[in-house]
């Protein structure tokens, strides 16, 4: 049986994606890590499809038709803050900082 | 023969991932991530989701990343410059939470599934035998996931126009 393999990589994918979060600045690098717990989510929908039917793939797919929407905005707005403040460093993103 | 074949293209994509994480330069962080969803579609295949595979190789692997590779190109990140990864206190505070993390889903690994609720074993391939392995998931998608469907497709226009008025400079 293939389910405890997959559930395994696929907790330890979105674990590896939620750290890339938490200790990255580049907002880039930061959407990636966010596209790989989407794929960490998407393996586990497949494995558990094999024995629960196909309404985990059917979901698989509407998982990537909105990260593929996803993507196309927030790389959107990604552009229009590097036209703003040169920089796509979350680091300089504080306008709502106190001082 | 096929677990073993599994657990190869699960610790790629997971090395995959490690690598994406820790790369400095977010091309390389990007191609590493390609790798991973590579492994990821050659895993769909072993669990029975063919067409799947195949669409995360087109979506993801091609469009998806293409994308992020453009927009890394557009805005020249490639050169080397100082690293974005924080510093050590925001280094352990990740690995800290995201050891936390792996403790907290590592009982998903134990799960036994009701017998009510399963399907007998082999049923998946009698399917994709019997309606050919596109039509077991258009069945289901374009009869009772219809309405989501549609409502996808809404979505992805919203995406088109919402992408167009951000990204450009002048209307």
């Amino acid at each position: 049986m293939l389910l405890t393999p997959a559930l395994a990589i696929s907790a330890v994918l979105f674990t590896l994606g939620v750290a890339g979060v938490l200790f990255r600045r580049n907002a880039i690098v930061i959407f990636m890590c966010v596209e790989l717990m989407l794929n960490a989510v998407n393996l586990t929908f497949v494995a558990l499809a094999q024995t629960l039917g196909m309404g985990g793939q059917v979901f698989v797919f509407f998982v990537m038709a909105v990260a593929a929407a996803e993507a196309a905005v927030g790389l959107a707005i990604i552009l229009a803050v590097y036209r703003h403040k040169q920089s796509v460093s979350l680091q300089n993103m504080n306008l709502l900082k106190d001082g | 023969m096929t677990l073993t074949v599994f657990w190869v293209f699960g610790v790629i994509a997971m090395g995959g991932a490690l690598l994406c994480i820790t790369r400095k330069n977010p091309i390389a962080s990007a191609l590493w991530l390609v790798v991973t969803l590579f492994s990821i579609a050659a895993l769909f295949v072993l669990l029975d989701a063919q067409f799947l595979a195949v669409l995360q190789v087109l979506v993801y692997a091609g469009a998806i990343m293409v994308l992020f590779l453009f927009v890394i190109m557009l805005l020249n990140l490639g050169r080397p410059g100082p690293s974005d990864i924080k510093g050590p206190l925001g280094l352990g505070v990740a690995v800290l939470l995201g050891a936390a993390l792996l403790f907290l889903l590592q009982p998903v690994t134990r799960t036994t599934l009701l017998s009510a609720i399963t399907l007998p074993p082999g049923s998946v391939p009698a399917l994709q035998q019997q309606q050919g392995i596109v039509g077991a998931v258009a069945n289901p998608l374009f009869g009772a996931y219809l309405i989501p469907f549609e409502i996808a497709s809404v979505l992805l226009l919203a995406a088109i126009v919402g992408a167009v008025v951000l990204a450009k400079r002048k209307l």
